[in-house]
Parts: structure tokens; sequence; C-alpha cells
């Protein structure tokens, strides 16, 4: 499918590149309806890379790239389970977009995540499974889940090790802090950094560079400097589900869920 | 080396700019998210640009629990 439009995005392919728009209100939250569109994407991508260079994931909500998981959807559905079916249903969940975001980190084309905004938890780790990060100034990167008493599912943390110094990756994960574009381009975690609202015009001009080169080469070239870390990915879904089934971490869901004051709820 | 003053001015101007809101209504006492009527996204857009216009980093730790221009601007003061 050169061209499609779901309920949470849509993709479409011209003159060698792919470009895969998030677009669900308020943030791109990461839950079962972007999960669905990010499958039907992922089984499109052969029939893709077959006939593109390059692929661009950007966002075409103003907050940001994504927020990440949607911990509302989250929280409703584990509430109404059992503490054994609501661990079994986060693992489903983990092993659908896992293999979504493995396919799209293992893909031949080269692939670039274009971010301004928000680029939190999930949205972070969709982000990381791209090939490059280019960010407006004002995008901000953060994994939030120790605040919740979790560790991010997605990816993340083999990944991020993949790509920048283990120093970092502790104090992003340890601190919960977030981070602007500035500082994730000095770690090494950015490649570009463009004006406000011109990463996507930046992310366009790189991929049409890609679309100069062999594919067969730069397909080799990634596999070879890409490695997909396949074994930390296995243990972290293990350790996330083991978090998770403490009592604990529905309690700082709830919290966060109930939340309504405009500070946000930071434990 | 920016007095506190100096570093709240630079603060309210520009958060009047970005906001849209009369420069002359804010003041270093007022609670932001309240006079502003911004939500917690639009807070962290904020530390952004402050982040971007001091050249400095600001932990969102190191500014949790702030809602006033002065405190802000001591969190700031503190790094530059």
């Amino acid at each position: 499918m050169d061209e499609y439009k779901g309920k949470t995005l849509s993709w479409r392919l011209a003159d060698g590149v792919v470009e895969l728009g998030l677009n669900l209100a308020p943030a791109n939250e990461i839950g079962f309806a972007m999960l669905e569109d990010l499958e039907r994407f992922a089984s499109s991508l052969p029939t893709l890379e077959s006939k593109a260079s390059a692929l661009i994931v950007y966002s075409e909500q103003k907050a940001g790239f994504s927020a990440g998981a949607d911990l509302r959807e989250l929280y409703e559905q584990a509430r109404k389970m059992d503490s054994p079916s609501a661990a079994k249903g986060v693992r489903e969940f983990l092993e659908r977009i896992h293999a979504v975001l493995n396919r799209l980190d293992t893909s031949s084309l080269t692939t670039i995540a274009a971010v301004h905004g928000v680029c939190f938890g999930g949205g972070f780790e969709l982000a990381l499974a791209c090939d490059l990060i280019v960010a407006d100034k004002m995008a901000r990167f953060c994994f939030p889940e120790l605040r919740l008493g979790l560790i991010p599912g997605f990816g993340g943390i083999p990944r991020l090790k993949r790509d920048i110094g283990n120093a970092v990756v502790r104090d992003l994960l340890l601190t919960g802090r977030s981070i602007n574009a500035t500082k994730a381009l000095s770690v090494g975690l950015v490649s570009q950094v463009a004006a406000e609202g011109e990463a996507l015009r930046l992310a366009r001009s790189t991929a049409a560079q890609t679309t100069k080169f062999d594919r067969t080469t730069a397909a080799a070239a990634k596999r070879f400097i890409k490695p997909l870390p396949a074994e930390e990915l296995r243990r972290e879904i293990d350790i996330f589900c083991e978090l998770f089934a403490r009592p604990a971490v529905m309690d700082g869901l709830r919290k966060f869920v109930e939340n309504a004051g405009p500070h946000p709820y930071l434990p | 080396m920016k007095t506190i003053e100096q570093t709240t001015d630079e603060i309210l101007n520009l958060a009047a700019t970005h906001f849209k809101f009369p420069r002359a209504e804010l003041q270093a006492g007022d609670d932001f998210y309240k006079k502003l009527g911004i939500d917690s996204l639009q807070a962290l857009e904020l530390l952004t640009r402050l982040e971007n216009h001091f050249g400095v980093e600001l932990p969102d730790y190191e500014v949790q629990g702030v809602s006033n221009f002065h405190t802000l601007a001591e969190r700031i003061q503190a790094r530059l």
C-alpha cells in the first residue's frame, strides 16, 4: 500500500520517500488504536521497501512527536482485570509493539524521526527505533517511567544504550528528567537540530540525500552498524512485566490519571 | 553576570511575547500557571524556551513545584 489513512496515522510514498505522519490528539499517545495502525504499517513495509529509499516518521500534532504510551488506557484496562490477567495483557501489548519497532529498526530503508515538542516514553522509544533523529529546537526528550515505578517498555533502554554513552542513559533513566534538543545533540542522540517548526523540512532534505545512494549498499551499511539488541529487548519485556505486577504501579497510574491540575504529576 | 532583576525581566518578556500576554500585567511574584492560564505541556514549552534563551539546562526536578517567575529566575540565575 503506497498510501494509507488510518485513525491514528497516515503514510504516503512519493519520490522514493515514505512519510509516516502520526496524528492522534492530543499528543499521539500509543495505545491499542495506534498499535493497530503501526502494525498495518509494518506489514506494508516489504512493499514500501521495494519502492523507496527512506522513511520519515513525524507528528501532525502540535504538542509534539508523541507523549508515549497511553497510560489512561493502560490504567482503565488493567483495573478491570485481576492482577494475572492484567500482567498477561501488558505482556501481549509489549510483544506486539516490540515486533513493530523491531521491524522498523531493521528496515532496509534509511529511517528518520522528525521530532518537535514532547518526545516522551514510548514516543521517544519509537524515535529511537529510527536511524536518525532530527529535532527542532523546541523538542524535549524524556523517559519518565521510573516516576510510575516502571522502566521504559518499548525497547528504549537497549536502543538508547546502543546509541549513546551509558552515563547519559543512566542520567535520563534514573532521574526521569527531560532534555532539550541542544543537549540531545551534544550527547549524540540527535543528529541535527532545526529551527522551530523546521524539523520535517530538514528531515525531507536528509531523506532526499539518501535517495541518491545504492539501496543494497545502504542496507548493508545499516545491518553492519545498527545491530538489533535482541536479547536485551527480550529481557526488558520480562523486567517491565515483573515491575508492573506490583500494586505500587497501579497506584502510581491511578494518581497520574486522576491528576486534573495544571501541574504535572511528578512523584 | 546578570542580576536577578535582569533575569526576571527577561523571563517576563519572554513569557509575555510567547503567550501573547500584556507585559505590563506580569509581575515577578505571579503564579505563571494561573496568570498565563497554561497547562503542564505549555509549562514544559516555557522551560525549553528559557533553556534556549539563557543557554542553561533546567532539570525538571529543579523546577518541580516552582510556579512563580521570581523563583524560576533564581533557579536560572544559579546556572548562569
